[in-house]
């Protein structure tokens, strides 16, 4: 048993350092670290960063343009680019259709699609939820009938993340309405200039514009953006969502906001002291900061056990649990470091542009909005309570 | 990055398994506990053939030279089986402090013993007063002449009362709470001077509360300067504790589980329940947690001293505190009346993991800890 990474991995660890530090520009990882809302062109701009280097598709086998990396590299790679303040991966294109592209499609949907995810030239959006399917997924109700060489799709999706910005998205569809639930679902590709399809943006509560609905009024798809077989679209869904949940802890997210937070604690004040010299703050800093260690280990261990071949299981549904827990406890510090001037609602100064007078300080707007923004962590993915009754069954086998 | 076992390590970890599953029934434990030691001494002996009480010890003294995920794998399935004997008490930590502070007649005379398990040795830190705080020493030795004489209380001896010989720290320079000033002694028990007062712990072990008369001690290491080894040996310790909690954390998870498949009401096994399902996964992701933080301890419980493995080391047992405590008052709720009883097995295992947290610090003293040594940068 070994804690400590190998020379190699010490070597790549700084190899990746030293990118960030040369290529990562300094605006956007401002913006990150600070909780500003990034632009479509932010995040493409460090998306061609990234494929430059040949790095923006780690998870992806060489021939594709992916890496050699193994799970270990993977983990530092994404704990050096959350600790610089690198800004996430949407993960919609190149996490989430195309493993499943790589995995079930056809090789002119290869062809097709996983280039222009890698250079950029499509912004996928996920069609998964609606309006009566969320954690019950498997009771989605979108139609596609097939009509010649096209399926005709009616219906809604919703919590459409960034569909904004899309021009592609990836949907579950019913096509056997008699079938029982999960056998009648197909995988569809579905371009988003399609006619029929209307986007309208839902506020969340912290006032941002993140999510969406999505609606299809007699959308003509192609029979050939059909991945996998007809009624088999579950076997993507559910390959789709292991590939999710695997990443879902957030380590290095959570690490580079924890390091936020003390700084956002060393200025704010309390009793003409700074609340990181505070003992009842400070211990609840170093709390989150343990369990932050715990769920570490965890997923090096989940890690490790991957590259020597392992597939990691239900044990990442725990994981998931606690990682979100973490993230949102971090969120609860930062919101409560900052008093009655949590309550400035000032979405105005979460703008890089914005070149008023801060009302506290240019990390102030953000914690309270943020905190909201991150109750959707528990709930997204499969909620933490589906990720329960998946280690109860799967594990248990209760 | 590594956490696989060596083929060594598994087979110590099966030899420590077997042993421990072929002498530790239910029966047999209550009978152990309820003995004049405590404990099973024929158990000691048997953990003596067997080499396992020799594993952390150089080889040239008769040991195997393990490290920290050797205890670990030891202290787990000591923990398994809920086991009475004073192993960390005796092995580790007796064992560490002689190796890093005694002189080489010491080691040749005391370690050799303790390694073949002809000695079972004890360790006296804490008084009444210290609350998990090692420096803070009350009790005093004088030297008179060439001797030394240790007078005071020293408070929850775990294996006290049937050790052979017993380390003590007194304080031989400085105030109370001074780091410097504090010097480890070696104790004959049934010397002049030495009294005790043996009970039962709430766990089923025995200890004992030591006073001390101007009682004999012999100076291991230099005078005044104890304190590091105290604290150094104290975190291979907790290390060995957080192996042990995990191993009773996974018997106590393993013993609910079960309980849940079969015991019915309203007609269906217990663990239809959702809300029992729910908690059930809680105290797995509770022992997952500890699980890792074990291992985190064992990695480092045998590194070079420093701010960063103090740190970690309070982090891991802050983290086995919590988890253990919440697998014991789970595993209780989740049977019911039953694990009320002293008749059942799963209430022994809640006792010990709660009374875990009780010993080298609880969850408070290691916020504390590390919230003091909290990097800010």
């Amino acid at each position: 048993m070994e804690i400590h990474y190998t020379a190699e991995q010490i070597a790549f660890r700084d190899e990746v350092r030293a990118f960030l530090k040369q290529e990562l520009p300094a605006d956007i990882s401002r913006k990150v670290k600070l909780g500003k809302h990034l632009t479509k062109a932010d995040h493409e701009r460090w998306q061609q960063i990234l494929s430059r280097k040949g790095w923006y598709a780690p998870g992806w086998p060489v021939e594709h343009g992916g890496t050699d990396w193994g799970p270990v590299e993977k983990h530092i790679f994404d704990e050096e680019t959350s600790a610089a303040g690198a800004p996430r991966t949407i993960p919609f294109g190149v996490a989430m259709v195309a493993p499943v592209i790589i995995k079930f499609g056809t090789e002119a949907q290869k062809q097709q699609y996983l280039p222009r995810i890698l250079s950029g030239e499509d912004w996928w959006c996920q069609g998964y939820s609606e309006p009566g399917a969320g954690s019950d997924l498997a009771s989605l109700k979108t139609r596609a009938v097939r009509d010649g060489d096209h399926y005709v799709v009616n219906g809604q999706k919703t919590w459409t993340t960034l569909g904004q910005h899309a021009n592609m998205i990836f949907c579950l569809v019913r096509t056997d309405p008699e079938a029982q639930q999960q056998r009648g679902i197909s995988f569809l590709l579905i371009d988003m200039a399609t006619p029929g399809i209307t986007v309208r943006p839902i506020i969340t509560l912290d006032g941002d514009h993140e999510v969406n609905e999505v609606f299809f009024d007699d959308v003509r798809v192609p029979v050939e953006n059909l991945v996998g077989e007809e009624n088999k679209g579950w076997t993507c869904a559910k390959y789709l969502l292991t590939h999710e949940r695997t990443g879902l802890a957030g380590i290095g997210a959570s690490k580079a906001a924890l390091s936020h937070l003390k700084k956002i604690a060393a200025k704010q004040e309390k009793g003409g002291k700074s609340l990181l010299e505070d003992t009842l703050f400070r211990a609840q800093i170093a709390e989150v900061e343990m369990s932050l260690m715990a769920a570490e280990v965890s997923t090096l261990r989940i890690v490790a056990a991957a590259s020597e071949g392992g597939v990691p299981g239900a044990e990442s549904s725990i994981l998931k649990v606690q990682g979100t827990e973490i993230r949102q406890a971090i969120t609860h510090l930062m919101r409560k470091a900052l008093g009655p001037y949590a309550l400035p609602f000032l979405p105005e100064e979460l703008e890089l542009d914005y070149d008023g007078e801060f009302l506290v300080d240019d990390y102030a707007a953000a914690p309270a909005s943020t905190y909201f923004n991150m109750r959707k962590l528990s709930i997204f993915g499969g909620s933490n309570e589906i990720q329960k009754n998946i280690v109860s069954k799967m594990i248990l086998e209760l | 990055m590594d956490f696989k076992l060596t083929e060594e390590q598994q087979m110590l970890q099966d030899t420590a398994a077997r042993l421990v599953r072929d002498v530790y029934t239910f029966e047999k434990r209550l009978e152990f506990s309820a003995s004049d030691a405590g404990f099973s001494t024929e158990f000691w002996q048997q953990l003596g053939e067997l080499g396992l009480t020799a594993i952390p010890f150089a080889e040239e003294l008769g040991g195997f030279g393990g490290g920290g995920v050797e205890t670990m794998l030891i202290m787990e399935q000591l923990g398994r089986g809920i086991c009475l004997e004073p192993y960390m008490e005796s092995v580790v930590l007796a064992g560490g402090l002689i190796g890093q502070l005694g002189n080489e007649q010491q080691k040749e005379e005391l370690l050799g013993a303790i390694a073949s398990g002809e000695l079972q040795a004890s360790v006296a830190l804490e008084e009444p007063s210290s609350h998990y705080n090692l420096y803070d020493v009350q009790t005093t030795a004088r030297q008179s002449g060439s001797e030394w004489l240790l007078s005071g209380r020293k408070g929850v001896v775990i294996g006290g009362h049937t050790a052979g010989k017993i380390l003590v720290s007194a304080r031989t320079a400085g105030d109370v709470r001074d780091q410097q000033g504090i010097s480890l002694f070696i104790i004959d028990p049934n010397a002049e001077g030495v009294s005790r007062r043996v009970y039962a712990t709430v766990d089923g072990r025995k200890g004992c509360e030591l006073f001390l008369d101007n009682a004999k001690g012999e100076l291991l290491g230099t005078a005044g300067d104890a304190y590091d080894a105290i604290r150094y040996q104290s975190g291979r310790a907790i290390a060995a504790l957080c192996g042990e909690a995990v191993g009773a954390m996974r018997t106590a998870c393993d013993l609910t589980l079960e309980y849940l498949k079969t015991r019915k009401q309203f007609g269906v096994p217990i663990g239809k329940f959702q809300v029992l399902q729910h908690r059930m996964v809680d105290m797995i992701s509770e022992l997952e947690r500890g699980t890792s933080m074990a291992i985190l301890a064992a990695c480092l419980a045998d590194d070079k001293d420093s701010e960063e493995r103090s740190a970690k080391l309070s982090a891991a047992k802050f983290i086995v505190n919590r988890a253990a405590r919440y697998v014991a008052e789970q595993c209780i709720q989740l049977h019911g009346g039953i694990a009320m009883t002293w008749e059942y097995n799963g209430a022994h295992y809640a006792k010990r993991l709660v009374m875990i947290s009780h010993q080298f610090g609880d969850d408070d003293h290691h916020l504390e800890a590390y919230s003091n040594q909290l990097v800010v940068a």
